[in-house]
């Protein structure tokens, strides 16, 4: 494993983390490589520090459990809030500049669209003026005054060369964007609410006092499950045909956790390349055990076994009620989506897993010599001949019941939604903070507005690029705004953080309501630890 | 710490009376009630019986139960099971409904107090508590049933278990949902309406089962439980209480070891609860056998399909799971292989295994078997006692490249016709025969089939020259009696061949 840093004790540079003028200017003009996102890591630390740093991660999510074994000593996290050099209310500080920063001619004296979506500057820029800090602290600690839920809360870095610093924790928002600005990741990953303090677990006397508590109910769904289906795309490619895999997806999911298991917070994050995520914060989804988990995740498993296990979606009759409903909502989306959209079955080879799927054996013949007879008749055509050659050539025994049931499962098969269901079962698997640069396509994992779900192209979310551009290309309106114009106010980021921050809003409402009690046993608990 | 003085006079407190000496004022109990017919034996008998009354009541819970206990070996569906249970039931330990006797009050006693003296007999030990909380759910199951759905209700009612029924209006307004939910449990159909099918409201974490499997209607984070699956529900809690309950009166048990009066009675009880299931009766030992660890392949002929199979998988892999050593260790400790010919059988068994492997992780595991070591309790006992057929068929079915289990039960019809097949069973009666009885879920008649074909022509000599008596024929509910007939049946043979063949020795088959 190349990069593989040991614990990083830097010796204490210079106070850089406001001075970003100079530190971009700098690193803009070396060459771009992992040696730099080095040394510019190194440059901007601003307190001597031990950190742990984790090997070489592999880049399979499923992995990302296992490496936390590999572990260097966990030495003094210094409490860096003590040190005054960095004011407590960066954000405010900002805002107040912010009017001013557009007039200055070269804010970049580089083209952002030619960087990559990893380049430190363009990344600094990001963490610094656009990420939602604040809110995302809101949205880990249900209300506004730090509580145990963000303090015990573990943060994962992925650093620029590729290395993984598992067990962060911080004690507020600033204090996380610091240490992000500190050390550059190119990815944030968030954890489970822990029983102590994750950077505290190895002062304890046993191992048993450290362990996950609570952490909000995850959904993976990736494209790339669906490659056995999809015809336009395969691997990490999307286009907008198949992504109406991930509008159904959400659709099913959604009702399900609304209406069958009562969740209200339920947000749908894109991943940023293939796929998205769900985040569901209701109290009672963030205290679910495994075993709890486990059980939402089998409500939901719908199509079982691989590929190769034929066919996969084998359900009890009658069906049960939530998936008389998800064949409701997915019906329409397998006329216009699949049939016509993905024309799954239009090659005879591909036609041929279809006729499997069928019960009847005299059916499937002369299904195909019909269709042997015709190459290249379209997927819809097909489906709909499935009935009338049934309808004229029924047998005797002919079980017109079990066609039925074959079609509906067939209709599952080809738009029920394929989660990467361990990501749901664990209560301690990471899952990709919202809002981080996919480092690969540079967009951002954008929280998506459910209601406006069939609107959402993953293909026109800003990139890291774009965003800078568009901060330089603001230009002030005429009519002054009574508060400062935010940076990400500027951009195209803005849509998705108003979303982000009144679903975060909603969310602290109804936190507040239950959670009196508890809060006081918060402040007890924090009174000891200052 | 300051002792408080229970015997000052204190003028605030002039009413407080210590409460040692309160408590033992005046002892009387409140006489119990029994307003339902089940009853979840919360509260222990407090009135007099004789001693006579205390012995028979426990006796005749007895015979009922072990009848139940029986009904289960022999894999009867829940209606044949109540059918044959009922006159044993009418005549040990009736129990009506509220509006059908004057009897009541008597009969409810009688079930309560035997139910308590048997918890007392059975408290012992794990296996017997174990034992005795899964047949006292088969007989609260199977009352439950039996029982009167009106009163029925009024018992869960009684329950306090945190439930809502759902209303009409509501039921009305789920009808599509809910209905598929029942019939879904039903397996086919029922009820007409959905009018005739209560179901109670519950939080879904308190069914996670039922939800996984999606066999309720969830709404709002409320499970819509049919009563079918309610019975479930009340079923489950009983057991876990029950459990509870039995460890705290093990707990308490030895206050009684000094009373001569129901010591003896409690031991006998406990010792005549011994069903075909228990342990499979030691005399290991069979007389003209060579149990040796360079034999076991030529004994193998003898074994029961799930032994055969283990062996089979060891011979061909060179390794086997935990269960299935398990399984397979404790097999041949039944037929009397000794712990050292044990360790040779699978050092050499384990082909893959190196000397150092084996001793780390497998020497240890084959002695605690045979309580060579391992804690005092396991060592006194001298290990664990081999598995019966029930233990196989319902404990750790076996997963991926595992190979313990019932053949019968865990195969699919292919790969055990299969099995039997490589075993010479390859009469088409049989092998339909061993199908139907796997459909109806009856394995021990499907190995027992399989028995009575290999060994048809000894049987039919022991039968003639009446070698072995009836009692002797009877259902093989345990590997290793398979074993031990086998051996002998087919040494009969062998044995009658040597006289025959003037080998002259006088040969006893050993019962």
């Amino acid at each position: 494993m190349p990069h593989s840093v040991s614990p990083v004790t830097e010796a204490s540079p210079p106070p850089a983390i406001e001075m970003d003028e100079p530190a971009v200017a700098d690193t803009a003009q070396q060459p771009i490589g992992d040696d730099i996102a080095m040394t510019d890591a190194v440059a901007i630390a601003d307190a001597p520090q031990a950190e742990e740093v984790v090997e070489d991660r592999d880049a399979e999510k499923g992995e990302k459990k296992e490496t936390s074994g590999i572990k260097l000593e966990d030495l003094f996290t210094g409490d860096s809030d003590e040190d005054d050099e960095f004011p407590n209310a960066p954000a405010k500080k900002e805002a107040a500049n912010s009017p001013n920063e557009p007039s200055s001619p070269s804010e970049f004296d580089f083209d952002p669209s030619e960087l990559t979506a990893s380049d430190p500057a363009l990344l600094r820029s990001f963490y610094q003026r656009l990420f939602p800090w604040r809110y995302l602290f809101q949205w880990l600690n249900h209300s506004p005054t730090p509580t145990l839920d963000f303090e015990h809360r573990e943060f994962v870095f992925t650093l620029p060369n590729e290395a993984w610093m598992r067990y962060q924790s911080y004690r507020s928002s600033d204090l996380l964007r610091k240490d992000v600005l500190r050390l550059m990741p190119t990815r944030i990953d968030i954890g489970p609410v822990y029983s102590t303090n994750p950077r505290e677990r190895k002062m304890l006397q046993n191992v048993a006092g450290f362990r996950p508590l609570s952490k909000e109910l995850c959904f993976d769904i990736d494209l790339t499950d669906y490659d056995d289906i999809r015809t336009c795309c395969d691997k990490a490619n999307i286009c907008n045909k198949c992504w109406q895999f991930m509008t159904m997806a959400v659709k099913v999911i959604t009702a399900v956790l609304r209406d069958d298991f009562g969740f209200k917070h339920i947000m749908w994050v894109y991943s940023g390349r293939r796929g998205i995520h769900a985040w569901v914060s209701d109290r009672t989804a963030r205290n679910m055990d495994d075993s709890k988990r486990r059980v939402i995740a089998g409500y939901l498993e719908v199509i079982t076994g691989g590929a190769q296990s034929g066919k996969r979606v084998n359900l009890r009759r009658p069906l049960h009620p939530h998936l008389v409903r998800s064949l409701d909502i997915l019906k329409g989306h397998f006329q216009e989506d699949v049939l016509e959209a993905q024309d799954p079955w239009r090659s005879s080879d591909r036609a041929e897993k279809l006729l499997q799927l069928l019960p009847d054996i005299s059916l499937r013949d002369t299904l195909r010599k019909k269709w042997d007879s015709s190459p290249g008749r379209s997927s819809s055509s097909k489906w709909a001949d499935i009935d009338a050659v049934a309808k004229t050539s029924a047998g005797k025994n002919f079980d017109a019941k079990a066609l039925l049931e074959a079609k509906q499962d067939i209709v599952l098969e080809y738009t029920y939604p394929r989660l990467d269901i361990n990501v749901s079962k664990k209560l301690n698997h990471l899952l990709k903070s919202p809002f981080v640069i996919h480092p690969g396509t540079g967009r951002v994992c954008v929280p998506i507005d459910t209601r406006k779900f069939e609107d959402f192209d993953p293909l026109s979310v800003p990139t890291l690029q774009s965003l800078i551009r568009e901060i330089d290309a603001w230009v002030e309106p005429e009519v002054k705004a009574e508060k400062p114009v935010q940076d990400w106010e500027k951009t195209s980021l803005k849509p998705y953080i108003d979303y982000f921050r009144s679903y975060v809003n909603t969310l602290m409402k109804d936190e507040r309501g239950v959670k009196v009690k508890r809060e006081r046993d918060d402040e007890g608990d924090s009174m000891e630890l200052w | 710490m300051i002792r408080q003085d229970f015997n000052r006079i204190d003028p605030k407190r002039r009413n407080t009376v210590d409460y040692r000496k309160k408590q033992f004022a005046d002892p009387s109990y409140k006489e119990t009630q029994y307003p339902h017919s089940l009853s979840f034996y919360a509260a222990p008998p407090t009135a007099d019986i004789t001693l006579e009354q205390f012995e028979q009541w426990a006796i005749d819970r007895l015979h009922v139960l072990a009848e139940l206990e029986a009904c289960s070996f022999r894999n009867k569906s829940s209606a044949e099971t109540a059918l044959h249970m009922k006159p044993l039931l009418d005549k040990y330990l009736p129990l009506d409904t509220n509006s059908s006797s004057s009897q009541v009050f008597a009969q409810r006693q009688k079930d309560h107090y035997s139910h308590f003296i048997l918890r007392l007999a059975f408290c012992s030990t794990k296996d017997m508590r174990q034992r005795f909380s899964r047949v006292e759910t088969m007989l609260f199951r199977l009352r439950f049933n039996a029982d009167d759905t009106r009163e029925r209700n009024a018992f869960i009612g009684s329950l306090n278990l945190d439930w809502e029924t759902v209303s009409d209006e509501e039921k009305r307004q789920y009808a599509a949902e809910l209905m598929a939910t029942v019939v879904s449990s039903f397996g086919k159909k029922t009820h007409q309406s959905i009018d005739d099918e209560t179901f109670c409201k519950i939080d879904w974490m308190r069914v996670p089962d039922l939800v996984e499997s999606r066999k309720v209607f969830l709404r709002a984070g409320k499970a819509y439980v049919p009563s079918k699956e309610q019975q479930s529900l009340v079923v489950t809690e009983f057991t876990a209480r029950l459990e509870k309950a039995l460890e705290l009166t093990a707990r308490a048990r030895p206050d009684l070891d000094e009373d001569d009066r129901l010591s003896p009675i409690l031991d006998h009880l406990s010792k005549s609860f011994v069903a075909p299931d228990s342990k499979y009766a030691g005399d290991s030992a069979i007389e003209g056998a060579e149990i040796t660890a360079r034999n076991i392949d030529n004994l193998a002929q003898h074994f029961p399909m799930c032994m055969s199979h283990t062996h089979r998988t060891l011979r061909r892999d060179g390794h086997l799971k935990h269960f299935g050593r398990l399984q397979y260790t404790l097999f041949l400790k039944g037929i009397g292989l000794s712990l050292d010919e044990c360790l040779t059988f699978w050092r050499q068994g384990l082909k893959k295994k190196t000397e150092d492997e084996f001793n780390k992780e497998y020497r240890y595991n084959v002695r605690h078997v045979y309580g060579d070591v391992g804690g005092d309790s396991n060592r006194r006992g001298g290990g664990y006692s081999p598995f019966s057929c029930q233990k196989i068929l319902t404990e750790h079915a076996p997963g991926a490249g595992e190979a313990h289990g019932c053949p019968y039960r865990h195969f699919n019809m292919e790969s055990l016709a299969g099995l039997l097949q490589a075993s010479g069973v390859n009469d088409r009666a049989v092998l339909q025969g061993v199908k139907e009885d796997k459909d109806k879920q009856k394995f021990h008649l499907a190995c027992n089939r399989v028995f009575e074909h290999v060994h048809r022509n000894e049987l039919k000599r022991a039968k003639d020259d009446g070698v072995m008596t009836a009692a002797q024929l009877e259902m093989i509910v345990h590997p290793n009696e398979y074993f031990k007939r086998s051996f002998l049946l087919k040494n009969m043979g062998k044995v009658s061949q040597s006289q025959r063949d003037g080998g002259g020795g006088d040969v006893k088959i050993e019962e």
